[in-house]
């Protein structure tokens, strides 16, 4: 079955609102709902893997929504860059529906936590697909209400505090956004990205572009969760129901990435000489803070949380250094980043389940009694911590050949030297969780139910197949990062022929 | 066939658990005949390789990286290999008897393959980061080994250690060979590399390259400082120690210099480096086993200054020197193989390691004697074993350095005569003597635990009597692949009289008698090591190091991520200030604002002052629900405004969102405690200083946008394109047609937003919930 391009990149947007729309109306069949949303997830990822193909077949693919040709009305985009994320988005999905199958109560089911779900995905694959700046500020106000919702229904008791910062926070982020818009809008006179970076090129008032330009980064970062904006996230991640975090865990802060990754390569690049030196002093503080945070907590979702952030900071390195294998490796990265750490969220929930607790002191004693779940956990735990052949080596050893190719030393010793810690705290969790003996007071461990066990098991063989044979997504990483490297083929796409500068 | 050899263990090691499940520790003799079967392959191309003709292979892996499944066994891979499989099918049957009846045994041995693996890989590897990636790998094989006893603190502790401290220099090590290859023209493979040796050490980059390798190297192989790891790592099953780390895996650092020796040796950067190391580790290494007390500790250090040893004769980079260092890596595997499974035997046995408790145990234990004596003679180097050989070849070796000949010589003889008497205390002082009571009472173990060191004994008096066994096929192709020429090795057990054999004779029997002072000798031996910088010292440095990084993690933690949401965002804030403010003053020039407010209506002006008063009270309120309501009245401004710009559509919905945006803020806020502290009034003031040059940043911004007039080609198109979208309000049409998918998410945003109140409704407790932080 081949689907015309413009129906492969609308769906992405069609699905998950159906599928929303759908559980809306299912509110009370609460098994059902599940069906519905695993289902819905799974004919995402499938269009995901049939929108890859065909933009790696084709090239860049576009759809002008309402047939309103660029840059008047709304573009969509899947460019390689957008293609393989919302490829992941839907993969996340599908293993977060079916986790959720088990994770979330009935009772937040019947609140409305599934169809938010969907609305969420809805808002992270419009962001990734959208051609037209005011629409990915729109796309991100639906992640973020979606988001919000979903930790406001999901929170234990007494940790609302966490979603409250996070709703602030972001509102900032949208805020600054909003205004970059503005004062972009009044300069060019245009929304459409592609268009905008055209007129960009050639404007005369650099004070605006230069510093509406920086309102934009300060937001995205803040989205992304560099430093040291990123304080809603470890205030966060750890309050809401597994499956919950685990997706945001795998996406948000990715969805911030991207969004810099594109305002780099179209806008940023133009002032590469200001933002580059700013991204990456920021990017190695990340990754720095970001790891010696993990090390001060004893929680395993507040020791993953912190990572993310430490993580992220590779992921800006490779933007900051703007070179087409650092971009690649960028993807590559967040790829690898996505799978990995949505999986170690789904085993903090296992391990919580089996063992009863969440807190390294508590439990104990899994690498005895619970063989499988020790393996399934040491695959991503030490891909993080870039032991190869798993895949955050190569993410890892790209990076690094991307940026001695540009000299910049002090930021990959930083980046190897975090290396060591991330370890450090993978083994961490190794130790306590596993090798260590229960502690008295520990229940005896329990099954994990297979339906948790399944994602995580996907999860885990997925990351396997990227660490045992890189090639097929290095390749695509490569030429997503030559894509992005040179922005005249984005633009000539969306734009036409002789639009490119 | 390589890849295939390293594929068929690799299914081996994943057999491992179940074939134990199926016959138990009968599993290792099953297992053992993996290594055994390669081990009698390869010795069959012995011929091949000494002849010149390696055995090479290429498989694409990741084209992308330059990273290819590239093999190459050359006379020095070979070497290594024998020994890495043949001591490994050897210590999986000792495996098999030691840990009988262990739960996890066959864990064990899967474990044990996957090391195999990794270090044959290594050795084997024709691509620096395929090397790269399987010298990691024996570095989470050797913590996962380490760690096998694993509900013992102290063994998870030396796991961890072993495997920061390598993990450390691996990471180094990345970054050497990455340079590496970009000095060399991009290119990771390594017989191109090792062939652009002028190329290498001419480039400026040369000394960081050496130093990132060479760090790499000493961690693996336990150097002064990194020594420590070592003997940390005796935690670790006996077989383990045995093989990892004694025989195989601490040799990797020295497989690398010799490896990399014919692109990055040769110059005085390089003699610098590994002849410092090298004699600082032998002579601190023989230093602090001597006063040890425990069977696995005297070997752990001794084991120390023997790759001391090894790292200063690659140092001294000459014929003569690698010749020792190929031979003396075979004789030392050998040897100390075979003493740590006699001292694993000798505590499995009788229940301890301390070498004060065990004595007489030569009739009890014969097999295990014969072997423990064997091994010890050849570690003391008298003839007619091959340690002996060896050590005539390390003195003349040494004595034949340039200019530092006999200084070296003396540092040799020192760590030597030590050794002698280390080597006596182990090999000697359990089974000579009168029974002693022990845990256990004393018997010979079974067949498997005496089998494999007594054949490692063996093959040291073997090699010993007929060297010509191994001269010419083993020895001298590895030193020719290190020498990067063709290379003679011929190996006698007499030499005649001459200064070397008086050197040997002068050790052996000042090594008796320091051993026989030992007693005298511990106590001021122990005192050397607690206070020099030996032992303790770098060791100590690690834990306060890793101590230090938590504390300062935790306090950075508790500094940046302090729980008060006033503090975030007022981070927020102020790097949007700094940075967009720097942007601004970048390009600074004030002629471009223009304050020009004559267009401004009176009932602008009056609404403009209600929101502003609105702010203001926000920012002034006690409670949190009048605050809310106060920036209500901005978000209604705000709707007016719409409102008045002819966008009645906008106008609602925003009306509609400020409304929602407050009943869900209510009904969170219901859910919070009250505000319990107000900031102080400087934090006000800091506050206020901050919001106004917020608001001054972004106010300079719009009075520059104010004066730009892009050209409004979409308002032209817009207006021009609305009645073909049939509507007249060009507004209407932008929202539901030209712009439809932007009114799709914000209509999203609101069924998210009408969801979550409903939902919190729902959920609503019926009581009053005990309320917490973030933190």
């Amino acid at each position: 079955m081949t689907l015309r391009p413009d129906i492969l990149i609308a769906l992405p947007l069609a699905l998950p609102f159906a599928t929303a729309a759908l559980l809306i109306l299912l509110r009370r069949w609460v098994r059902l709902q599940s069906a519905v949303s695993v289902l819905g997830a799974a004919l995402l990822f499938a269009d995901g893997i049939a929108l890859t193909a065909a933009v790696e077949r084709a090239g860049i693919l576009t759809m002008q929504s309402g047939r309103w040709i660029a840059p008047f009305g709304i573009t969509l985009v899947a460019d390689r860059l957008a293609a393989i994320m919302v490829l992941v988005t839907g993969f996340v999905a599908l293993m977060t529906t079916l986790y959720a199958v088990a994770d979330i109560p009935e009772r937040q089911t019947r609140a409305g936590m599934q169809p938010v779900i969907h609305l969420l995905v809805a808002g992270v694959c419009g962001a990734f697909l959208t051609g037209d700046l005011f629409n990915l500020f729109v796309w991100f106000e639906v992640m973020l209400m979606a988001s919000f919702v979903l930790l406001a229904l999901g929170a234990r008791a007494g940790h609302l505090g966490g979603a409250v910062k996070y709703l602030v926070l972001n509102f900032l982020s949208s805020g600054l956004f909003l205004t970059a818009l503005g004062l972009l809008y009044g300069k060019v006179g245009t929304l459409n990205m592609a268009d905008m970076a055209v007129k960009l090129r050639g404007g005369d008032e650099t004070r605006l572009a230069l510093a509406a330009g920086s309102l934009l980064l300060i937001s995205f970062a803040i989205k992304a969760g560099v430093f040291p904006l990123f304080s809603w996230l470890p205030a966060s991640y750890h309050t809401a129901p597994i499956a919950v975090s685990a997706l945001f865990a795998g996406l948000l802060t990715k969805v911030g990435v991207y969004a810099l990754l594109r305002a780099y390569t179209l806008f940023f690049a133009l002032d590469h000489g200001w933002f580059g030196p700013i991204l990456l002093i920021a990017s190695v503080l990340t990754m720095a803070v970001g790891v010696l945070g993990a090390a001060a907590q004893y929680e395993i979702r507040r020791i993953l949380s912190w990572h993310i952030i430490s993580q992220i900071g590779y992921m800006t390195l490779g933007i900051a250094l703007f070179t087409q294998h650092a971009l690649a490796a960028t993807v590559f990265y967040v790829i690898h980043h996505i799978v990995v750490k949505t999986n170690l969220f789904f085993l903090s929930g296992a391990i919580e389940q089996s063992a009863g607790s969440d807190r390294l002191s508590r439990i104990g004693g899994l690498y005895r009694a619970y063989t499988l779940l020790a393996w399934l956990f040491f695959i991503p735990a030490f891909s993080l911590g870039g032991i190869p052949p798993l895949s955050g080596f190569f993410a890892k050893f790209a990076l690094l050949r991307a940026g001695f190719e540009v000299g910049a030393y002090f930021a990959l010793a930083v980046g190897l030297l975090v290396g060591a810690l991330t370890l450090f705290s993978m083994t961490k969790i190794w130790a306590e969780v596993f090798w260590k003996e229960a502690p008295e007071e520990a229940p005896p461990p329990r099954r994990v139910a297979p339906l948790r066990l399944l994602p995580i098991a996907c999860m885990a063989l997925t990351t396997l197949a990227i660490s045992l044979y890189p090639q097929p997504l290095l390749r695509y990483s490569e030429a997503a990062g030559a894509q992005l490297h040179d922005s005249s083929v984005y633009i000539r796409a969306v734009l036409g022929k002789e639009a490119a500068p | 066939m390589i890849l295939s050899a390293l594929l068929v263990l690799v299914a081996g090691a994943a057999a491992a658990p179940l074939l134990y499940r199926w016959m138990g520790a009968r599993a290792g003799w099953v297992l053992a005949l993996l290594p055994l079967v390669l081990f009698l392959a390869l010795a069959a191309r012995l011929p091949d390789i000494a002849d010149g003709r390696p055995i090479a292979e290429r498989t694409p892996w990741i084209p992308s990286l330059g990273i290819d499944l590239a093999f190459r066994i050359d006379g020095l891979a070979l070497l290594f290999l024998l020994v890495i499989l043949g001591i490994g099918a050897l210590i999986l049957l000792y495996g098999s008897g030691y840990l009988k009846g262990h739960p996890l045994q066959g864990r064990f041995f899967g474990y044990l393959l996957l090391f195999m693996i990794a270090m044959c890989g290594m050795v084997s590897a024709d691509n620096t980061i395929l090397l790269f990636v399987f010298w990691e790998l024996t570095g989470i094989a050797s913590y996962l080994l380490i760690g096998f006893y694993h509900e013992d603190a102290k063994a998870r502790s030396s796991a961890l250690q072993a495997l920061l401290v390598t993990f450390l220099g691996g990471q180094a090590l990345l970054a050497g060979l990455v340079l590496l290859s970009i000095a060399t023209g991009g290119s990771f493979s390594l017989s191109e590399t090792l062939e652009q040796r002028e190329q290498v050490t001419a480039h400026p980059w040369y000394p960081a390259i050496l130093l990132l390798i060479l760090f790499g190297a000493f961690t693996k192989s336990a150097q002064f400082p990194f020594h420590f790891w070592l003997p940390g790592a005796m935690s670790a099953p006996a077989p383990v120690s045995a093989y990892l780390h004694s025989a195989t895996m601490v040799n990797a650092g020295i497989f690398l210099m010799a490896r990399m020796a014919p692109a990055l040796a040769g110059t005085e950067l390089w003699r610098g480096l590994a002849t410092t190391a090298g004699v600082a580790t032998m002579l601190a290494g023989a230093l602090l086993a001597y006063p040890q007390a425990d069977l696995k500790k005297l070997l752990a250090y001794s084991t120390v200054s023997a790759l001391g040893t090894m790292i200063l004769l690659l140092g001294l980079d000459t014929v003569l020197a690698v010749k020792a260092a190929m031979l003396f890596f075979l004789v030392h595997a050998l040897y100390k193989g075979a003493l740590f499974m006699a001292a694993g035997t000798v505590d499995h046995e009788t229940g301890t390691r301390d070498v004060r408790v065990l004595s007489g145990l030569a009739k009890a234990m014969p097999l295990t004697t014969a072997a423990a004596v064997g091994a010890g003679l050849s570690m003391c180097g008298l003839p007619p074993l091959v340690g002996f050989i060896s050590k005539e070849l390390l003195y003349e070796a040494k004595l034949a350095a340039p200019y530092i000949g006999p200084a070296v010589t003396a540092a040799g003889v020192a760590a030597n005569v030590l050794m002698v008497a280390v080597g006596l205390i182990v090999a000697f002082r359990p089974f000579h003597g009168t029974l002693n009571h022990t845990p256990k009472p004393p018997h010979e173990g079974k067949w498997t635990l005496w089998l494999p060191p007594l054949t490692l004994a063996l093959l040291g008096i073997l090699f010993g009597l007929a060297p010509g066994l191994i001269d010419r096929g083993l020895i001298a192709p590895a030193v020719s692949a290190v020498r990067a020429q063709e290379t003679e090795v011929t190996l006698k057990l007499w030499h005649g009289i001459n200064s070397v054999l008086m050197l040997s004779i002068a050790t052996v029997a000042t090594g008796f008698v320091v051993f026989r002072l030992r007693h005298r000798a511990r106590p001021a031996a122990e005192r050397i090591a607690q206070s020099g910088p030996g032992s303790l010292g770098p060791a100590r440095l690690y834990e306060w190091l890793l101590e230090g990084m938590v504390q300062c993690a935790k306090f950075l933690t508790h500094t940046l991520q302090h729980g008060s949401l006033r503090g975030y965002v007022g981070v927020a804030v102020s790097v949007m200030v700094a940075v967009t403010g720097a942007a601004l003053l970048r390009v600074w020039s004030p002629a471009a604002l223009v304050w020009d407010f004559s267009d401004l209506r009176p009932y602008e002006g009056v609404l403009l002052i209600a929101m502003i008063a609105g702010a203001v009270f926000a920012a002034l309120s006690n409670s949190r629900l009048a605050a809310i309501a106060s920036l209500g009245i901005v978000g209604f401004g705000v709707a007016l405004v719409f409102g008045m710009y002819g966008a009645p559509d906008l106008a609602l919905t925003q009306l509609l969102v400020e409304t929602l945006t407050l009943v869900i803020l209510v009904l969170v806020i219901y859910r919070l405690p009250r505000i319990a502290s107000r900031s102080t009034p400087r934090q006000q003031i800091a506050d206020a200083i901050l919001a106004l040059s917020a608001g001054a940043v972004i106010t300079v911004l719009l009075l520059i946008a104010q004066n730009l007039h892009p050209e409004p080609v979409l308002r032209d198109y817009f207006v021009q394109n609305s009645l073909e979208a049939k509507g007249r309000n060009v507004v209407n049409v932008i929202l539901v047609d030209f712009r439809a998918l932007d009114t799709l998410g914000e209509i999203t945003v609101l069924a998210a937003a009408a969801l979550g109140v409903g939902g919190l409704i729902w959920l609503r407790p019926r009581r009053k919930q005990p309320e917490g932080g973030e933190s």
